[in-house]
């Protein structure tokens, strides 16, 4: 390897946190599972780097499944996005409010 | 067979108690009468039974306490002296019932009546027949608690339901004072049977004697209403007027001078007791009759004429002459049920009016009612030859007997001078009531037979009973006591029979007098100041109001309003405020914000993470 | 030559990263999204992951970035953020709480990670080494990711349907 995985760690850190900030910044419903991506796909960074680093090929197995899971994750949550929001004019998730006591 | 005397009247109250409500009244009335007929009967006929004029017939039910050496058995004791009271009570308790059944006619709650009144006599009952001071204190409690019934019989009036009140409140005071002397005996002596005690009473300690027994002179002062407990049977009067009779006037009050006949050999061992009694015997007779003398209510003036002759039995308990005591308690049940029921009679046909300031001119259509007072209130001022002139003027003898000069002389002193205002009152209480002009425009008519017959039953016996105890006839029941008292102290000194008997007779006959000269055609005489001093009861219902009665009252205001709502609920509800509060300002944490959320996730990671790191 | 590459798909997919969280439009979110997928299908591709970037490039970029850009266009809507934020207290605190984590995430890596290379290998991150361990040590897994998926496809159709007020239904057959 010649680039050290600390390089590569850093992107996903960097790329993770930035998922974070979308999470609690932003306010659209879909801006927001975007950036939920983005964090899955820095998580599969890491993976692939350390199964480099090691030589273990389990590493990759995992962003297999995550690539999976979040495939299906996707599907029904834009389902479920589509189910609350299809009649409101906005995608505004302070509007979901319902659960507050 | 003691037993059945109790079971019968405690079957009628349960019959008429539970099925009452689908009894017919006339049913109920049956077997309320019947029950306590049938008890008298009963008691006739133990008396029949030689056993019981040689040592008693106990009957042992079962055993109630066992502590170790100390029991409690739940027995019954027939004797001379509880088979006079069993015959007293049921067969006063029997005519009194016939003569229910025609005052209550009408009343919606007739078989509530008749069973509360047959449980008073099962009560009773239990009480003069128990064979220790634990069954006598069950039945005790029990007659308190049926006066408190029937007194507050009609309990929708208010008055009614505060006398009940009174009377129950005021008992359990000197009820206090009975289970004190009934515990220091118990620790002491080991055993509270009749019979042991009377054994055993010799060998007693005097200062144990003498405290013992003020606790149970305590407990007689409240159920016999003398000084300082009488207040509640002047408001007892509330209650229904065959109530007054049966309860107030015959049986139930005259527990306390009983319970001091039983353990007649404990009381002659406390002199000082007996110094006591006598003393406060004498002034509450005193003290009650110049009240009688103010009332205006007829009820009353008998309720006052209650207390004043229930002091003179406790004076004859006092100066160690029980039987003369007893005799005066079965005589004054003849006349005084006499004069209650008249005056029932005369409720009955004024409607409900016993002012006597609004009778007046009764005697006329009121014949048979008129005849049965009278004499009944010859008797209770001591026209001679009547019952209470044998029973009074023995009383008197004793006391006088008992005097060795100076200060013992003053209760004499004090019996004689209450003759003369109990002739007195009572004169008062006829005219007015009786005799023209009458103040009302009413045409009242007599009483239904079922009224007038047993008064005419109680007339014969106010008038002949002094057979019972005079001497020229040989005293025979005075001898039937005497031979069971047979403890009692013989007379110190030869007595001037015939002087004192003519003294206290012409204190009769001159109070009887007097009242025919005051209160001639019906005017009321009042003394002015004199006058108002007794209307007011001496102030001593004033004093109470005021040491007693007004702080409680301010006590309980107190406790209900500051310390129970303010304290205690402020207190709880403080709490559940403290945690509305808590909750409420715990809620702020739900924000419904998906971000919040997620940010609180990250805050949490982050400290993991931290925590982590630098481990 | 590898190092040039590396920076750029670094640079690249940091800029897709920014560029999702801070566009004003999501269909400008959605195509970041995709810049950041394909950057990281070539580090993929660096670090001797073969089959993984070709599956990133097919399903994520293919599929997923596709059915964000159909919703987006379904719900056809702004981002709605020209109204007055309610939380007042919820971006600076966010931006505190990321900066710490980056922090702690940074320090963890530059001086916990240990520098030991192993050597892959030859047909490490092939489609064959992946699916041989697939097929024997991960198949439990491998299958009830398909039931996942199938899950998946029956919670979306469910999840999707219209739903219809009761006043409309009297005229549809009544339900078995």
């Amino acid at each position: 390897m010649i680039i050290p995985a600390q390089y590569y760690l850093t992107i996903s850190a960097v790329l993770f946190t930035l998922g974070i900030v979308g999470v609690l910044v932003r306010r659209n419903a879909l801006v927001i599972f975007m950036s939920i991506e983005l964090m899955l796909n820095s998580v599969n960074l890491t993976f692939v780097t350390f199964a480099r680093q090691r030589a273990a090929i389990e590493g990759q197995v995992a962003v297999f499944f995550v690539i999976v899971i979040a495939a299906v994750e996707v599907v029904v949550g834009l389902a479920i996005i589509i189910a609350i929001f299809g009649t409101r004019s906005t995608v505004d998730i302070d509007d979901v409010d319902l659960l507050r006591g | 067979m003691p037993g059945l005397i109790v079971l019968f009247p405690l079957a009628g109250w349960l019959i008429n108690g539970l099925a009452g409500g689908r009894l017919a009244p006339r049913a109920a009335v049956m077997v309320g009468s019947a029950s306590v007929g049938l008890a008298f009967v009963v008691s006739v006929v133990s008396i029949l039974d030689p056993r019981v004029w040689q040592d008693g017939i106990t009957t042992r039910l079962f055993t109630w306490i066992a502590a170790g050496e100390f029991t409690v058995e739940a027995s019954l004791l027939m004797d001379p002296l509880s088979a006079l009271m069993a015959l007293l009570v049921s067969g006063v308790g029997f005519l009194i019932h016939v003569y229910s059944a025609g005052y209550m006619a009408g009343d919606p709650a007739q078989t509530r009546y008749f069973a509360y009144l047959n449980l008073f006599v099962a009560s009773m009952l239990l009480l003069v027949l128990a064979g220790n001071l634990v069954v006598m204190f069950v039945g005790w409690e029990l007659v308190g608690l049926c006066s408190y019934l029937l007194i507050g019989f009609w309990f929708e009036r208010e008055r009614a339901a505060n006398a009940g009140r009174k009377a129950f409140v005021v008992n359990r005071i000197g009820d206090a004072g009975f289970l004190l002397g009934i515990l220091i005996l118990a620790v002491t002596v080991r055993s509270l049977d009749f019979v042991h005690l009377a054994d055993a009473a010799a060998s007693i300690a005097v200062p144990v004697a003498t405290v013992a027994t003020l606790l149970l002179f305590v407990g007689a002062t409240g159920k016999s209403a003398q000084l300082p407990l009488y207040v509640w049977l002047p408001d007892a009067m509330e209650g229904p007027t065959p109530v007054s009779a049966l309860i107030h006037a015959a049986t139930m009050v005259t527990a306390g001078v009983y319970m001091i006949a039983r353990l007649q050999a404990l009381f002659l061992r406390a002199e000082m007791t007996l110094s006591v009694i006598a003393a406060v015997g004498a002034l509450t007779a005193f003290f009650a009759a110049t009240v009688a003398l103010a009332e205006h209510d007829l009820k009353r003036v008998l309720a006052y004429s209650t207390i004043s002759q229930l002091g003179y039995m406790f004076l004859a308990m006092g100066v160690a002459a029980p039987s003369a005591g007893m005799f005066h308690l079965t005589t004054h049940a003849f006349f005084k049920a006499l004069l209650f029921l008249a005056a029932g009679s005369v409720m009955h046909a004024m409607h409900e009016v016993i002012d006597m300031r609004r009778l007046g001119g009764l005697a006329r259509p009121m014949r048979w009612t008129a005849l049965g007072f009278l004499i009944g209130a010859a008797a209770l001022a001591g026209f001679p030859l009547t019952s209470g002139f044998f029973s009074k003027d023995l009383i008197l003898e004793h006391a006088f007997a008992h005097a060795q000069g100076g200060l013992s002389l003053l209760l004499w002193i004090a019996g004689v001078l209450t003759a003369f205002v109990t002739a007195l009152y009572i004169t008062r209480a006829a005219i007015l009531t009786f005799a023209p002009p009458p103040s009302h425009q009413d045409h009242p008519h007599e009483a239904p037979p079922t009224m007038t017959w047993p008064m005419a039953v109680l007339a014969a016996f106010a008038l002949g009973g002094g057979i019972f105890g005079a001497r020229a006839v040989g005293a025979p029941l005075l001898h039937a006591l005497e031979a069971f008292f047979h403890l009692e102290a013989p007379s110190a000194a030869p007595v001037p029979v015939l002087a004192l008997t003519i003294v206290s007779t012409s204190a009769a006959l001159l109070g009887i007098l007097a009242g025919f000269t005051l209160y001639r055609g019906r005017r009321d005489v009042s003394f002015g100041a004199l006058g108002n001093f007794f209307r007011r009861q001496w102030f001593i219902e004033d004093l109470y109001d005021l040491v007693i009665v007004g702080p409680s009252k301010r006590l309980a205001h107190f406790l209900a309003e500051t310390v129970d709502i303010e304290i205690i609920d402020g207190t709880v509800n403080g709490v559940a405020a403290g945690f509305k509060r808590s909750s409420a300002a715990l809620r702020r944490v739900q924000t419904g914000y998906v971000r919040n959320y997620a940010a609180v996730v990250l805050a949490g990671t982050v400290l993991l993470l931290g925590y982590w790191l630098t481990r | 030559m590898e190092f040039i590459v590396f920076v750029v798909a670094a640079a690249g997919a940091l800029a897709g990263g920014v560029g999702v969280i801070a566009s004003r439009s999501p269909v400008r979110s959605a195509l970041s999204l995709l810049l950041v997928l394909g950057n990281l299908a070539i580090l993929y591709l660096l670090l001797v992951a073969q089959f993984i970037a070709a599956l990133q490039v097919i399903v994520y970029a293919g599929a997923i970035v596709v059915l964000f850009l159909f919703v987006i266009m379904l719900l056809h809507m702004r981002s709605g953020e020209g109204r007055i934020e309610k939380l007042r207290w919820q971006r600076p605190v966010s931006y505190a709480l990321s900066v710490v984590f980056l922090g702690a995430l940074l320090w963890a890596i530059w001086t916990g990670t240990e520098t030991q290379v192993a050597v892959p290998s030859v047909g490490f991150g092939t489609v064959e080494s992946v699916g041989h361990s697939l097929f024997t040590t991960f198949l439990l897994p491998f299958e009830v990711a398909s039931v996942v998926l199938l899950i998946g496809i029956i919670a979306a159709v469910v999840v999707g349907r219209p739903v219809v007020p009761p006043s409309a239904r009297a005229h549809l057959p009544p339900p078995e």
